[in-house]
């Protein structure tokens, strides 16, 4: 008797227990909800009369955030309310992050691209008034690929074989020496880098530098501790098994290195050297104080003036009349798309030189 | 080809941790040697310290005698290189090199070594493919990735590797415990093909297999966590575990402990 008794209770707390299916909010909620708090948002910004449209779109944020975890918690039960929150949270962080951008690649083309044309990329400002339209941006990308390439070319080689030593031969006092110093290397700022070579071109050679190598210099300052760091960090990812596979195969270390170890990282390497690359591109406060800016094309980078990318907006821009704001939001534009180039050639070798995995 | 080793007063250290304490024993040339004991007892550092791996671990150091036949591999001016490429080595997890083909991988340790000549390597990729049994397998797909084979095929990949430049010893650590049983009776049988050319050192986890594929067998053992790992006793892989002279082997191999 008692035994049916027990499972009588059972079988009547059964239902209560909570059951695998719940109810489910409609998928179209979240935009449901995002629309109707854009639409409160805007009724109260007008009818309080806010100005600021950063006012209107954070109310519009906050009532996102409360009216979802509101309606979820009613309809679906609080720990689905939470996932909510932070899924909303963590959308608005998105696209918080992603409006700045996208205003700054807006307005730069809106601004920049009717001026790019044929002379635009072709012609120098040598004999162009700066109140006048025309010229062109010809000479800054020049000095820009052959300063960029010449900072790369002493950069790399000593970014990654610092690297190789830090990880591979590094151990003791050095080592810790040099990742401190490469720390520090990180975060010294660009017009410091250029000061440093500007000083040593007068300690050396008693005058002013006025080449764009002198401009790579500094650059290859700025570039080798970011090369450093990504290097050390891929180094890093290849197992150790590897490394000893190989050593039990009787091959010695620095052929273990050169042979395995960096091609496995080598996509990765590159990866890091082409985003230090595209860093450097856009510095131009060392190059104002060693390349002079030259109105004119010198294609050699050891001897006279040169002009660069950066540099070159910054004089458009100082010049301060309607065409000459308008060759700088031109070349603005340009520099954005070198940078970005670089970026998508960095991915697509990280891809192609990738280990291969098979599907399983 | 294959070798006598002959280890007397062997210690092994992690920095100031000893891992193993005065081993001594004698690997007969052309004949497999299975080592068994508790996980952490210093077989795998045993085995790394015979073709002098153990000191590639960061603070590690030997101290003792390896007599392979006549020279001593921890005497002085011996190149741990050198060392490497008489003394082979296959390691628990198939670690084939990723950015190379299965062709290149096979090759990878003569080529490291300065043999360059095409028909040398082809003819010597074959060999040892042919020798890890997997040359049918992948005759078709020598230039694709290693690692696009299973795991019992990329551990006969690694065999292939490390019997191409021709050791004459070919140390093995637990070459199975990542494998499925088919793969395992494959690598099995591979290792009583091998052991007319090579002499076989196998640690391994499984005690059949030990009981399988070993003439001699080594048992180790540990005090406690934290001590030292010994040899237990070397014998006759039956003697070992028919009729073992040491009782603490016997617990083990039965099952029984304490």
């Amino acid at each position: 008797m008692t035994n049916t008794a027990v499972d009588a209770t059972a079988s009547a707390a059964r239902p209560a227990s909570p059951r695998l299916a719940t109810r489910r909010l409609p998928r179209w909620t979240p935009a449901a909800v995002a629309g109707g708090s854009i639409v409160v948002a805007v009724a109260i910004g007008a009818g309080a009369d806010l100005h600021s449209h950063i006012q209107w779109g954070l109310i519009a944020l906050l009532l996102f955030v409360g009216g979802s975890y509101a309606i979820t918690a009613r309809v679906e039960g609080r720990r689905q309310a939470k996932d909510r929150v932070a899924t909303s949270l963590i959308w608005s962080a998105f696209i918080l992050a992603v409006l700045p951008l996208y205003s700054l690649i807006e307005t730069t083309i809106k601004q920049g691209a009717g001026v790019i044309n044929g002379t635009f990329l072709t012609h120098s400002m040598k004999n162009v008034l700066t109140i006048e339209p025309g010229g062109g941006i010809y000479h800054a990308i020049i000095g820009t690929i052959e300063q960029v390439a010449i900072a790369a070319a002493i950069a790399t080689p000593i970014g990654i074989l610092t690297a190789v030593y830090l990880v591979e031969y590094g151990r003791g006092w050095l080592a810790k020496v040099v990742t401190f110093f490469v720390d520090v290397m990180t975060g010294i700022p660009s017009i410091v880098a250029g000061l440093f070579i500007l000083s040593l071109w007068f300690i050396l050679l008693d005058k002013a530098p006025q080449s764009g190598f002198a401009g790579s210099l500094a650059l290859a300052i700025l570039m080798t501790p970011i090369v450093v760091r990504s290097t050390e960090e891929m180094l890093k990812l290849v197992p150790n098994e590897l490394r000893e596979a190989s050593f039990a195969l009787g091959v010695p270390k620095w052929r273990t290195i050169t042979k395995v170890v960096v091609p496995t990282a080598i996509g990765g390497i590159t990866t890091g050297v082409m985003l230090a690359l595209a860093r450097i591109a856009g510095e131009s406060a060392p190059v104002a104080l060693l390349i002079y800016g030259a109105q004119y094309i010198n294609n050699n980078p050891f001897k006279g003036p040169q002009e660069s990318l950066p540099y070159y907006i910054y004089q458009q821009y100082v010049d301060g009349n309607p065409a000459s704001y308008a060759r700088a939001w031109g070349a603005a534009l340009v520099l954005i798309a070198f940078v970005m180039i670089l970026n998508l050639v960095a991915r697509l070798i990280a891809r192609w030189k990738a280990p291969q995995h098979s599907g399983r | 080809m294959a070798k006598r080793i002959d280890v007397s007063g062997l210690s092994a250290y992690y920095g100031s941790h000893k891992a193993i304490d005065d081993i001594s024993m004698t690997v007969e040339p052309g004949s497999v040697t299975a080592f068994i004991g508790p996980s952490g007892c210093g077989k795998s550092t045993f085995l790394r310290t015979l073709n002098r791996m153990h000191e590639v671990t960061p603070g590690g150091r030997v101290e003792g005698k390896v007599m392979l036949d006549d020279e001593n591999l921890y005497g002085s001016g011996v190149d741990p290189v050198t060392v490497r490429r008489t003394v082979g080595m296959v390691f628990q997890r198939p670690n084939p090199f990723p950015t190379m083909s299965i062709y290149d991988n096979v090759a990878a340790g003569l080529r490291l070594n300065g043999i360059r000549r095409k028909g040398e390597l082809d003819t010597i990729v074959e060999k040892s493919l042919k020798g890890a049994n997997l040359w049918n397998e992948v005759k078709d797909r020598l230039n694709k990735p290693g690692s696009g084979l299973s795991g019992g095929q990329q551990q006969r990949l690694c065999i292939a590797r490390a019997i191409a430049v021709e050791p004459e010893v070919l140390l093995m650590d637990e070459p199975c415990s990542a494998l499925d049983p088919i793969s395992t009776l494959a690598i099995e049988d591979l290792i009583g093909e091998l052991k007319e050319r090579f002499t076989i050192v196998i640690v391994t986890h499984n005690m059949q297999q030990a009981a399988r594929v070993s003439e001699r067998t080594a048992f180790f053992n540990l005090a406690a966590v934290g001590q030292p790992g010994k040899l237990i006793e070397i014998d006759d892989t039956e003697r070992i575990f028919a009729n073992p002279s040491v009782q603490a082997t016997e617990d083990y191999i039965s099952g029984r402990f304490g």
